[in-house]
């Protein structure tokens, strides 16, 4: 039991953080909000793909002559990826949102439900 | 030079995508040429890429000369290929349609940058048909989605925003998920590559990782396919949209990520993966029929034409979903065969919709009275698309539906049977709901503001109806192709 | 039996497409127009007549098939039920273009181009769909017999009309498309095959597949609306809101009788007698046709409006053909052949009476037909001879096929239906003879009136129906050739 909470912690750190941006993203009703939800989401999976990159024993995957074992570099490029991937969504994300409080001049869900004119 | 058609196919577009809002003014004005030149070349490159496909049984190229499963490696196997040479089609096809369309209904300074995003849509979709490794496949989605949703928000109305901010939020929860999952595999087997993962994952078949990353798959690419119950972002999409932008994602937009998610489950996963550990065959059968009972019994109830057609996508998704899990040999088929029809078809309606919105200002089914005189052209072609949906005899739609209820009635699934009979009979009737009243009734008030729309939007909606029934007479060249696919897929010999 | 290898089904088909194109682009003027229906009508019946020696032999005359998928082709052939129901149609086609040129005229109907065209292109489909030589083709073109009726039905545009023509859509596609669709993959999957063989194509699959074979005919019976078999029938009494023609061409002579046409083909060539009789499936139908034959004569008699009366006798009329075929007997299923041809020539006779009675006196309703034989003496004759033919009275063709159904019905060791067919003739008379008194003896003295059978128009309508009536009352006495014909057909 101890094992399972402690010698994974690293997962579980990640689904509580899955769960917040998951709920944010769900519950909340102000825009804003689910964009943070979205990207607590997103980092939550990062976190995820680098834990599992760690290799017991292994340094940073950077050359070094010193180095016996790396840990493996390729999540963390995939990661890079998907950071980039995560800023342009909430920078198209927020810039909707702009675009949606110029033109309804609300950023909840339900008031903007209640303006939409093909109805709810 | 031509062994590296596969990379130019993607690039060609990303090229001209990036430079078109970065150039002055003068060949901003010329943005439709340099869009339509692209996808024009995009469509010779495919058909090339397509007959080699055919030819030599897969098409490898190896990004920067790195083998794979070190290198990132493009794949076209005949599945890929059909897909290819659809989505290129289309894309010509929309683009054409927009020359006239989107003046229509955006600013003039928006439409570079609008021709922009179309060529990043395509240049994803290309991306996500031909890549060969996993994680491409999650950047070319996320590339394709986010092109999606900028399109999406030009649309004329504020709603449009609205729809594309919902798309977004759930369409970002989607590639999360997907991106778990190729986590999750990766974990498990250490390899992007899919052939690779073909070869290792089914040691691992039964632990929990392996499943756990496959449902992540799996659920993330049913919400961008929009299967029933996680197509709620699809009505508003394709309803607020601008015309070309729903013609060109209802055709290709959800069959790519179709495509995706069979190549996840027969591609990387292999097929005996399914009935031995879970049962995806009668969750997605089961999912799949729901779909198209309620896309049809809702496209019943609509009043606006576009939100009809949109539900008519989320049955006929259904369709093809149906035969990809039913998977036997003439289901997936059907399948394969109904995602061409589909394609053509839902787009040809969405551009009959689109030229009826600019020359009649009509958005709702009753406003319709008449135009079967006003507009015989207009109205042809979607009777035409309309009944190669509903799968009367003589068109496409038939050859697809009979597969598919061909499949069933072999693999003794004695309870799809009607559901596939009567989700035809259904599309007839909410179809009907359009067609009779332009056809037999006097006109209506609105008179059009021209008489028959402009012949460059014209064209590809007749094109891509007359497409329909010439496939329905002519099918044995899609049947054999969509054949040989599917038999790929399945292994079969 | 020797094979030919011909395209002359194929021109057939072909023939009246082509005049129907010809009709649709020559809207402006109507002598051309109508010119070009002729031209269709006497090619067509002129090649699917050269047939006759060849069949009258016992070869088959064969297509090439074209082949639409792996698995399946479109493919056409001649034999004697098919020639049988093609060429009925198509004579029938060239005096109800006779007709109707008179009819639209005298009432001046609009929209003529797309009536003509549309009856042009509903004969193609009813050749396709005489000529099939697997399911697959067969059921292609009764649904484009389905499609290309439809605009004729709803052709006044009417509310009523194009209600009516929902009614006979939901019907019509929503059967084949859930039941005979259904039945047809079932078959595909069991049988391997969808070619129409004499005999059938289980083979040796026989008793053994008892529920799947019975749900594979019950979803073929069901799937064929055209037949009108009851519950299924409502369509037909709905479609009576066409013009007369239509009414009379189409549901008396085609699409219903592609359904019993159907219905044949399905007992003989995709099951076969032997096979229905061991299974045990003949007399379950039998009495579903029974019953309809009763039920609808019931029906006819409550109507008042002409028209309404002549399609609940249809329906019942159908299903002598539809019993005649599940007593699985040699002499009843000639009998229903017989029938399927006799049938058709008077109740033709009666549509274009009760058509000629609306264009020239306006009149539509049973009780307001008194005296109308004196008026129109020629019409009522002509209705009077057929009439006769329905209640099944010698000298008529009527009183063949009833009398070979009913020996069928002795041969199959089912002697019961002597008492339905005999019940349904009383009935019969009890709907149509009072029509004939009314009209010859009814309605006290009239004024001396100017008969409106008068006129070039006037003769356009009734010339045909004293042609067909004629022919109803020289098939009795010269029936050989049809006989010989649906002996061929019975046999196999």
């Amino acid at each position: 039991m101890i094992e399972l909470i402690a010698g994974k912690y690293n997962y579980w750190i990640y689904i509580c953080l899955m769960m917040i941006g998951f709920y944010a993203i769900i519950a909340k009703g102000n825009l804003i909000k689910k964009i943070i939800g979205i990207n607590i989401f997103q980092s939550a999976v990062f976190l995820f793909y680098i834990s599992i990159s760690k290799v017991r024993g292994g340094t940073a995957p950077i050359l070094w002559e010193n180095a016996v074992l790396y840990d493996n570099p390729l999540p963390h490029v995939l990661i890079l990826t998907a950071i980039v991937v995560s800023v342009s969504t909430t920078a198209l994300a927020l810039a909707l949102v702009i675009r949606i409080r110029k033109e309804f001049g609300a950023m909840e869900e339900d008031r903007i439900a209640k303006l939409r004119s093909d109805g709810p | 030079m031509t062994e590296h058609f596969p990379a130019l196919l993607v690039i060609l577009p990303l090229l001209a995508a990036v430079l078109i809002p970065f150039s002055p003014a003068a060949v901003k004005r010329s943005a439709w040429h340099i869009s339509f030149a692209s996808a024009a070349a995009s469509l010779a490159l495919a058909a090339r890429l397509a007959w080699e496909a055919f030819a030599l049984g897969k098409v490898s190229y190896w990004f920067g000369g790195w083998a794979p499963p070190w290198g990132i490696e493009y794949s076209i196997d005949p599945l890929g290929a059909l897909l290819l040479l659809l989505t290129a089609f289309v894309t010509c096809a929309a683009l054409s349609y927009s020359r006239a369309a989107a003046p229509a209904e955006l600013a003039a300074e928006r439409l570079p940058y609008f021709y922009s995003c179309m060529l990043l849509f395509t240049s994803g979709l290309t991306g996500i048909i031909i890549t060969g490794d996993i994680f491409n496949l999650y950047v070319f989605i996320e590339i394709a989605s986010l092109a999606g949703y900028a399109l999406i928000a030009a649309g004329r109305r504020r709603e449009a925003l609205v729809a594309s901010y919902n798309y977004l939020i759930l369409g970002t929860i989607a590639a999360t998920f997907i991106l778990l999952g190729i986590g999750y595999l990766y974990m498990a087997a250490g390899t992007l590559n899919m052939a690779d993962l073909r070869e290792r994952l089914p040691q691992v078949y039964h632990t929990k990782t392996v499943l756990t990353g496959f449902a992540f798959l799996v659920v993330g690419l049913s919400i961008k396919t929009a299967l029933f119950p996680l197509h709620i972002w699809l009505p508003d999409a394709y309803t607020h949209a601008p015309s070309p932008v729903s013609a060109l994602l209802a055709a290709t937009g959800t069959k790519v990520g179709i495509y995706a998610m069979i190549r996840v489950i027969f591609t990387v996963f292999k097929p005996e993966f399914n009935p031995s550990t879970v049962p995806m065959t009668v969750i997605l059968a089961g999912l799949a029929c729901a779909g198209i009972i309620y896309g049809a019994l809702v496209a019943l109830a609509q009043t606006n034409i576009k939100r009809l057609l949109a539900y008519s996508s989320v049955s006929q998704i259904g369709y093809i979903i149906l035969g990809a899990a039913i998977s036997n040999q003439t289901a997936m088929t059907g399948s394969l065969l109904h995602i061409i029809n589909h394609a053509l078809m839902k787009a040809s309606l969405f551009m009959c919709a689109g030229i009826i919105l600019m020359s009649t200002g009509a958005e709702k089914t009753g406003d319709l009275k008449g135009l079967g005189r006003r507009m015989p052209l207009t109205m042809a072609a979607f009777t035409a698309a309309a009944c190669s949906l509903a799968g009367l005899p003589l068109t496409a739609g038939f050859i697809s539906k009979w597969h598919l209820a061909l499949g069933a009635v072999e693999a003794g699934l004695w309870l799809v049977v009607p559901v596939i009979l009567a989700g035809s009979l259904l599309t007839a009737v909410y179809f009907w709901k359009i067609i009779e009243p332009a056809y037999f009734s006097p006109a209506g008030e609105r008179r059009p503001v021209r008489p028959e729309a402009p012949a460059g939007m014209l064209a590809p909606a007749v094109l891509l109806a007359a497409l329909g029934v010439a496939l329905g007479l002519a099918a044995h060249f899609p049947a054999l192709g969509a054949g040989r696919a599917a038999a790929l897929l399945l292994g079969n010999p | 039996m020797t094979e030919i290898i011909t395209f002359k089904p194929l021109f057939a088909v072909l023939a009246s497409l082509a005049a129907g194109i010809m009709v649709s682009l020559s809207g402006g003027r109507p002598a051309l127009r109508e010119a070009w229906t002729f031209a269709g009508a006497a090619v067509k019946f002129a090649v699917i007549a050269s047939m006759l020696p060849a069949v009258m032999t016992g070869a088959q005359l064969l297509t090439p098939g074209l082949t639409l998928f792996p698995g399946m082709e479109l493919r056409f052939r001649v034999d004697a039920l098919g020639l049988i129901f093609a060429g009925m149609a198509s004579f029938l086609w060239i005096l109800t273009s006779v007709y109707s040129v008179g009819y639209v005229r005298k009432l001046g109907e609009e929209k003529q181009t797309r009536f003509f065209a549309c009856f042009a292109l509903t004969l193609s489909a009813a050749a396709g769909l005489a000529f099939a030589a697997n399911l697959f083709t067969a059921f292609i073109f009764y649904e484009l017999i389905t499609l290309a009726t439809w605009p004729l039905v709803a052709h006044k545009e009417t509310k009523e009309a194009l209600s009516g023509g929902r009614i006979y859509l939901v019907y019509l596609l929503g059967t084949s498309v859930t039941f005979m669709l259904a039945a047809i993959l079932i078959s595909y999957n069991a049988a391997g095959t969808l070619d129409f063989r004499p005999g059938g194509i289980f083979g040796a699959m026989g008793p053994g597949h008892k529920v799947l074979l019975g749900a594979a005919f019950a979803l073929f019976i069901a799937g064929t609306a055209k037949a009108a078999i009851m519950p299924f029938h409502s369509w037909l009494p709905a479609a009576m809101v066409a013009p007369t023609p239509v009414s009379a061409l189409l549901h008396a002579v085609a699409v219903v009788k592609a359904g019993v046409f159907l219905i044949l083909k399905v007992v003989l060539h995709v099951f076969g007698t032997d096979l229905l009789s061991e299974l045990g499936f003949g007399p379950p139908l039998a009495w579903i046709a029974a019953f309809t034959i009763l039920a609808a004569s019931v029906m006819a008699l409550r109507q008042d409006n002409l028209k309404l009366r002549l399609a609940y006798s249809t329906v019942s009329q159908l299903s002598y053909v539809v019993l005649g075929a599940a007593l699985l007997s040699h002499s009843s299923i000639k009998g229903a052949i017989f029938h399927m041809a006799a049938h058709a020539f008077a109740k033709i006779t009666l549509f274009f009476s009760a058509g000629a009675i609306y264009a020239l006196e306006r009149k539509t309703k049973v009780s307001e037909l008194a005296g109308i034989g004196r008026r129109m003496p020629l019409t009522m004759t002509a209705f009077s001879i057929c009439a006769l033919s329905m209640i099944g009275t010698p000298p008529l063709a009527g009183f063949i096929s009833k009398w070979y159904i009913g020996l069928g019905a002795v041969e199959a060791g089912q002697p019961v239906f002597l008492a339905v067919i005999g019940a349904s003739a009383l009935l019969n008379a009890a709907y149509f003879l009072p029509i004939i008194y009314q009209a010859f003896w009814g309605g006290g003295e009239t004024a001396a009136v100017e008969s409106p059978e008068k006129g070039p128009l006037a003769m356009l309508l009734v010339i045909p129906l004293l042609l067909t009536a004629g022919i109803t009352l020289g098939l009795f006495f010269f029936p050989g050739l049809l006989l010989e014909l649906a002996e061929l057909a019975a046999k196999g």
